[in-house]
C-alpha cells in the first residue's frame, strides 16, 4: 500500500433532502482517499446508502431530491448544475445490493457499458470483456458460455458479473452498496478478495452493515447515525480505539 | 368432531359450486366451438380460399375477397395501433411513472378498453367516412387501431412496470442515456410480455364486426384498394348469416371457423413465446 494517499474525493458540508422534506444527510464532511477502500457503517436508515448514491448523483433519477454543499472530485464540484451526469457516471461505477444482471448474455452485459463509450469493434469488445471477466475471476467459470444468458449464473457469479461490468469501462471510482448482503459466505469471501485487489487500480467506496466486513477490507471507516457522520477515521482506529462513545457502542454491538 | 364435519360439508359445497360453474362455462364453450367446427368445416375447401363470391343465387364461389380484405385491414390497424400503444405505454411507465398524468391516461385507457366497439365504429364514421363521402378500408383500419391502442398501451405499461427499478438504476449507473436504458434494458426485460399483449390485441380486433360495419363496410368484389369499401370476414358473416341462401350460411360458418382458428393460433403463439422465454413453468 502506498504510504501517502492522495485525496480523490472531498466532501464538504453535504446536506441532502428527500422530496418529503426528510433531512437525510446533515453536514457531512470527509475525504475519500485514492486507491483505498473507504467503508461506511451504521444502523439501517442512517443515511449511508443515501450518501453513497450522491457520488454518482443517482438521486437525480427521481424528482424533488435536493443536495447542498460540495462533493469535489479531482477538484471539480460534481454537485454543480452543469455536471454532465452521463460522463460523471461513466467515471464512477456502481455495484448494487442485489445482483442486477441485464436480461441478455454475459458478453452483452459487459459490452453494454463499453458500447456506451462508443467501442464497436468486435475484437476489441471481446478482448475487454475477457479482461473484465478475468479480473473478477469469472473467466474460468464462464469462458465457454459468455454468449449465454446471464440469468443462469449463481447469485455470487451474477454479483461478480456486475463488478466486471462496472470495471470494464475503466472508471476511477467504484461504489459498492452492500454488495454481499444477498450472498452466501463463500461468495462473500470472493467478493471481498476482489475488492482488495481492485483498490490497486480504483478508489473504492462501500456501504456495509456487516462490521466485520468493513474491518476486513477497508482502510478508512465512517460511522453514520441519523444522517450524521459520527466519526471518520482509519479503520484500525475506529475498531480499536474509537473516539466517540456512540461509535464504541455500535461496534461492540450494544445497539443497531 | 362436529365442527370438523360441518367444515367438510361446507368445503364440499363450495367445491361443488366451483366445479359446477366451470362445467357450465365449458359446456357452452365446447357447444359453440363444436357447432362452429361441424357446420363450418364442410364449406372450408379450396373454393373458399381461392374464389370470390358467386353472383347472388348461383352456387359455388368463395370468400377470397373477404379473407384478403380482413388481412389487409387488420395488418394496417396493427401497424397503426401497435406503435402508438407501445410508445404511449412506454411514456407513462418510464417517463411519467407515478404522476397524476400517468394515472389519468391509465384510467382513460381502461375506459377505452371497455367502450362498446360500435361506438368506435360510429365515431370513425363521423370523422373519416361521412366527411369523405364513402366507406373505405382505411377507416376500418383506423377504427380497429383505436380499439387496439388502449389494450397495447395498458399491457406495455404493466409489463414495463414488472421490470425491477434496480435494473434501470444499474444501466443509468453505467452512464446510459434514458432512451438506451429503455430500448436496451427495459424492453428486453419486458419483451415476452409485450409481444404476448400485442398478439392478444390482434386477436381482439380480428373478431370485431361492429366497427367495420360503419367504416370499411363490405364489398362483393376482390380489392386491395384501401380507399374503397373493403370486404372482411366478420361483416360478411353478419351479412351472410342474415341472408336467405343455404350456401351463404355454410360460408358464414366456414368464415367463423377460420376466425376461431386464427385466434387460437395467435393465442398458442403467445403461450409458446412465454414458455420459450421463461422456460417450463
Amino acid at each position: 500500500m502506498k504510504s501517502k494517499l492522495k485525496i480523490k474525493i472531498d466532501v464538504s458540508g453535504l446536506n441532502f433532502y428527500y422530496p418529503n422534506g426528510t433531512h437525510a444527510l446533515k453536514g457531512i464532511t470527509l475525504p475519500i482517499h485514492e486507491n483505498a477502500v473507504t467503508a461506511f457503517i451504521g444502523p439501517s436508515g442512517c443515511g449511508k446508502t443515501t450518501f453513497l448514491r450522491c457520488f454518482n448523483r443517482m438521486h437525480d433519477l427521481y424528482h424533488g431530491n435536493r443536495y447542498e454543499g460540495e462533493i469535489r472530485m479531482d477538484g471539480n464540484n460534481i454537485l454543480a448544475g452543469d455536471t454532465d451526469l452521463m460522463t460523471l457516471r461513466s467515471t464512477i461505477g456502481m455495484v448494487f445490493q442485489k445482483p442486477t444482471p441485464f436480461p441478455m448474455s454475459i458478453f452483452d452485459n459487459i459490452a453494454f457499458g463499453l458500447r456506451l463509450k462508443g467501442i464497436k469493434n468486435k475484437t476489441e469488445l471481446l478482448g475487454r470483456v475477457e479482461k473484465a471477466l478475468k479480473d473478477t475471476s469469472l473467466w474460468d467459470e464462464t469462458c465457454d458460455r459468455i454468449m449465454q444468458s446471464s440469468q443462469d449464473l449463481s447469485g455470487g457469479q451474477q454479483q461478480r458479473l456486475c463488478i466486471a461490468r462496472a470495471i470494464a469501462v475503466e472508471p476511477e471510482t467504484i461504489l459498492f452498496d452492500e454488495p454481499c448482503s444477498a450472498l452466501d459466505p463463500i461468495s462473500t469471501g470472493r467478493i471481498e478478495d476482489l475488492i482488495a485487489e481492485l483498490k490497486e487500480n480504483y478508489t473504492i467506496v462501500m456501504v456495509t452493515h456487516n462490521m466485520q466486513q468493513a474491518a476486513r477490507v477497508s482502510e478508512y471507516t465512517g460511522f453514520f447515525m441519523m444522517g450524521e457522520l459520527i466519526e471518520f477515521n482509519k479503520t484500525t482506529k475506529i475498531f480499536t480505539a474509537p473516539e466517540k462513545k456512540l461509535t464504541e457502542s455500535y461496534i461492540t454491538g450494544r445497539f443497531g | 368432531m362436529n365442527i370438523i364435519t360441518s367444515r367438510k360439508i361446507k368445503s364440499f359445497l363450495v367445491l361443488s359450486l366451483c366445479v359446477g360453474a366451470t362445467l357450465l362455462g365449458f359446456f357452452w364453450l365446447f357447444f359453440i366451438l363444436i357447432d362452429v367446427i361441424v357446420q363450418g368445416v364442410g364449406a372450408l375447401g379450396p373454393d373458399f380460399f381461392f374464389n370470390d363470391p358467386a353472383p347472388v343465387g348461383m352456387a359455388g364461389g368463395g370468400l377470397r375477397n373477404a379473407l384478403i380484405g380482413q388481412l389487409i385491414i387488420v395488418l394496417v390497424a396493427t401497424l397503426i395501433g401497435v406503435p402508438v400503444g407501445l410508445l404511449g405505454g412506454t411514456f407513462i411507465a418510464e417517463y411519467c411513472r407515478g404522476t397524476s398524468y400517468a394515472r389519468v391516461i391509465g384510467v382513460l385507457s381502461d375506459t377505452m378498453v371497455s367502450v362498446p366497439s360500435i361506438v368506435v365504429g360510429t365515431f370513425i364514421y363521423a370523422i373519416l367516412v361521412k366527411p369523405l363521402g364513402h366507406f373505405s378500408g382505411w377507416a376500418g383500419s383506423v377504427a380497429l387501431a383505436v380499439i387496439m391502442i388502449p389494450v397495447v398501451l395498458r399491457t406495455t405499461e404493466d409489463m414495463l412496470k414488472l421490470v425491477p427499478w434496480s435494473l434501470r438504476e444499474a444501466a443509468f449507473a453505467l452512464g446510459a442515456p434514458t432512451y438506451k436504458v429503455i430500448f436496451k434494458v427495459t424492453y428486453r426485460g419486458a419483451s415476452a410480455g409485450i409481444l404476448t399483449g400485442i398478439l392478444l390485441a390482434i386477436s381482439r380486433i380480428v373478431g370485431e364486426t361492429a366497427p367495420l360495419l360503419f367504416t370499411s363496410f363490405n364489398s362483393p368484389y376482390f380489392s386491395t384498394n384501401m380507399n374503397e369499401p373493403m370486404a372482411s370476414l366478420t361483416v360478411t358473416i353478419f351479412q351472410y348469416a342474415m341472408g336467405p341462401y343455404a350456401s351463404w350460411h355454410a360460408q358464414a360458418w366456414a368464415a367463423s371457423l377460420l376466425i376461431a382458428l386464427f385466434i387460437l393460433g395467435l393465442t398458442l403463439t403467445g403461450r409458446f413465446i412465454i414458455r420459450w422465454k421463461y422456460g417450463e413453468r
